[in-house]
């Protein structure tokens, strides 16, 4: 019981991680439609960026100041990357047909990859742990202990501020509503004056700034980051778009905590070499009952 | 005009500079305590911000340039040159291991091409013809690998009884990954088959008492000619020894060129020959219209099967080319990046056309071979060119579609009212 409770802790805390690169895939994919491949990419670079920026404030600050001005410059500037990619390769082929950006999604996950791995050396980059510490909860009978490590703490409170302050920025803002209206309908959107291009660019903007957020705290969590990183995260997390329903923004996090749940239950108690091949089982057996996804709306075939 | 050109590119570099300065500008290498610390090298960052510079520049006035012909947009002449690339290519295939320049070297890169222009025209049943998006395609290519590994070395089956063995089981696996995924459309579908592809991979890395794990297969026996082996020693039996030649390891290298040639024309012929009969219309009508095809009594179900079944038989059949081949196969070989690169091949090339895949399989591999001196650099340049040439020309470099029946005069239709690809 106390082992599970504690596998439960565990795996909040992997699926919020791969809950907020999720939602970078699946406003994209209500927005334009298209699969972006290079966002578990850019989920990596932001984890670069984070140990840069770790690494430039070394010694001057530290403390939970370290840590926000780290997050708030891995955001700026992989928002930055998430805007070139798409200003790069998927503006140009806007109206082109459905396969196209696909294509140039895979080449531009290659070209990222590549490139950070030519600029910052193809070896894996550990760093000291930045958040000791933890907060035993109980101790059961047989001596085990539940804890809650401060890091695995950091990335819930951190995860639910960001998602909160991503909500009331979908359903609140001016922006958020041109972002709601363009999924709906690009076309009439744009006759009725939203901006469709600008709106665009800004939810890559945005997808790119919370897989950031996602890289940082993966970075302080495992320590460890190599380039990578991304596939397999960008992987799971499109599969966790996929699970809560694609273009479903609450669909993305609660399909992101499932993954993560799954993947940290099934290494607990059957096999850690498998627990990528249960994930996927999982998703195809969810598929297929539930084509839609667990929140997704039911698509309307239309002749 | 020249103003906004100059704040354009100042603009493009400014944008460069924040991208570069932190991750090429600040190098994480292990300092003296063993601790990760900085190397700034920003002199490489001015560069690269510096072309960035100049190379808008030369964008925007090669846009500015090319606007005023815009009206009369020069159209793409490859189908009528296809009438006499193809033959042509067929014929320099043919004849490659017999020019005078062609060493090992240059055969080796044929077999590496051509594995991939067989393995694009598999995938271009699936793709091109049905409209299936199938990013887990390499699974296929291993289940082929893997089979005639197995069956050699365990059976001690010759290469000949086990090629069609391997694609029958790659098939099988085809129907079983297509009867889940007959429901699903689009991008699920694609989520679904990568999630396959990874599967495979992992079970073969995983399951160490059947694949040797991340290990390998090794020693896997060598084809021979038709029962006639290739050794170097010239006994009696042997290839050289029956046909009365000095013994030379070229031989076994052309022995395997014809080999995958002949697959790949194989390939090349059956889904030629399909499109022309019902099935081939069937996967065709599906691709365009999935509910109209279903309307009009196609059996979906089956439909659908049968082109998963037989893109995955040729999958199979050049994985076990790929096994006799290499003699070692190791899960490391079949990665989602090669799924990416034989995807990107069918729709660089253009979906559906047979000779748009084998140009781009040849330019995209060969190329890739080319770059080989750059080494880390390649998959760099590897990865733009697929972007670059998206950009350029979205539909492929031959987009353009005959019918494959028409009534009256075939009238081929232009690339950008091609309007497939939705389902």
């Amino acid at each position: 019981m106390a082992y599970a409770l504690q596998q439960l802790v565990n795996g909040v805390s992997l699926g919020m991680i791969y809950g907020l690169i999720a939602v970078g895939y699946t406003m994209v994919y209500g927005i334009v439609g298209m699969i972006n491949f290079a966002h578990g990419d850019v989920f990596m670079v932001g984890a670069f960026v984070s140990l840069i920026g770790l690494l430039l404030l070394a010694g001057g600050v530290d403390g939970p100041a370290a840590i926000l001005l780290v997050l708030v410059f891995a955001m700026g500037i992989t928002a930055m990357y998430g805007l070139a990619v798409e200003r790069i390769a998927y503006k140009p082929l806007r109206g082109s047909f459905r396969l196209a950006p696909l294509i140039s999604a895979i080449g531009m996950s290659i070209v990222l990859q590549n490139y950070v791995q030519l600029a910052q050396g193809s070896r894996v980059k550990p760093i000291p742990a930045v958040v000791p510490g933890g907060l035993d909860i109980f101790t059961d009978a047989n001596g085990f202990v539940v804890s809650i490590s401060a890091i695995q703490a950091l990335i819930v409170v951190t995860t639910l501020a960001v998602l909160a302050g991503f909500t009331v920025l979908v359903t609140r803002t001016p922006l958020g509503r041109a972002m709601r209206a363009v999924e709906q309908d690009r076309k009439m959107a744009g006759l009725l004056g939203v901006d469709t291009n600008r709106t665009i660019s800004l939810a890559f903007l945005i997808g790119a700034a919370l897989a950031a957020v996602a890289g940082c705290l993966y970075l302080l969590r495992y320590g460890v980051i190599d380039f990578f990183i991304g596939f397999v995260a960008g992987i799971k997390a499109f599969t966790a778009a996929v699970l809560g329903g694609i273009g479903s923004l609450p669909g993305a996090v609660l399909g992101g905590l499932l993954i993560g749940l799954i993947e940290t239950f099934w290494s607990a108690y059957f096999s850690i070499q498998y627990k990528d091949v249960a994930a996927f089982a999982i998703l195809i057996l969810v598929l297929i009952f539930l084509p839609t996804g667990l929140l997704g709306r039911q698509e309307v075939e239309k002749v | 005009m020249k103003g906004t050109a100059l704040r354009d590119a100042g603009i493009a570099a400014a944008v460069a500079a924040c991208l570069f300065v932190p991750i090429v500008g600040l190098r994480t290498e292990p300092g003296q305590t063993g601790a990760l610390a900085l190397q700034p090298r920003f002199g490489l960052v001015a560069l690269l911000v510096a072309a960035v510079f100049f190379g808008r520049l030369v964008i925007i006035g090669w846009h500015s340039r090319r606007r005023p012909a815009a009206g009369t947009k020069p159209r793409f002449v490859l189908p009528e040159v296809g009438r006499y690339a193809a033959p042509a290519l067929l014929g320099f295939a043919l004849l490659l291991p017999f020019f005078p320049f062609t060493g090992r070297y240059e055969l080796d890169i044929g077999i590496l091409v051509l594995t991939y222009v067989m393995l694009g025209w598999g995938l271009n049943i699936v793709v091109g013809l049905a409209g299936l998006l199938d990013l887990g395609y390499v699974a296929f290519y291993a289940v082929g690998a893997y089979t005639y590994a197995l069956l050699a070395q365990t059976f001690g089956l010759s290469f000949w009884a086990c090629l069609p063995l391997a694609g029958l089981t790659a098939g099988c696996w085809g129907v079983l990954l297509g009867f889940p995924v007959l429901r699903l459309r689009g991008d699920y579908l694609a989520i679904v088959t990568l999630g396959f592809g990874e599967i495979i991979r992992i079970v073969l890395l995983n399951w160490t008492s059947l694949t040797n794990g991340p290990n390998g297969i090794g020693g896997i026996p060598r084809p021979s000619f038709f029962g006639l082996p290739f050794s170097s020693g010239n006994e009696p039996g042997s290839f050289s020894h029956f046909f009365g030649v000095e013994p030379s390891s070229v031989q076994r290298v052309v022995f395997l060129y014809y080999l995958i040639l002949a697959l790949a024309l194989l390939t090349n012929w059956v889904s030629i020959r399909l499109r022309r009969q019902p099935l081939g219309r069937a996967w065709e009508a599906l691709r365009e219209d999935e509910i109209a095809a279903r309307a009009l009594g196609i059996n979906v179900r089956n439909t659908k099967l049968t082109a998963f079944a037989l893109g995955a038989t040729f999958g199979g059949l050049a994985g076990a080319f790929f096994a006799t081949r290499a003699a070692f196969i190791s899960p490391e070989s079949f990665t989602f990046n090669e799924s990416a690169i034989i995807l990107a091949i069918v729709v660089l090339g253009g979906l559906g056309s047979q000779l748009g895949i084998a140009i781009s399989a040849l330019v995209m591999i060969g190329g890739f071979e080319l770059f080989r001196d750059f080494g880390e650099w390649r998959m760099l340049i590897f990865g733009g060119a697929m972007v670059l040439i998206m950009v350029l020309k979205p539909r492929g470099l031959v987009g353009d579609r005959t019918p494959t029946i028409a009534l009256g005069a075939r009238k081929t239709i232009d690339a950008g009212l091609i309007s497939q690809g939705q389902g």
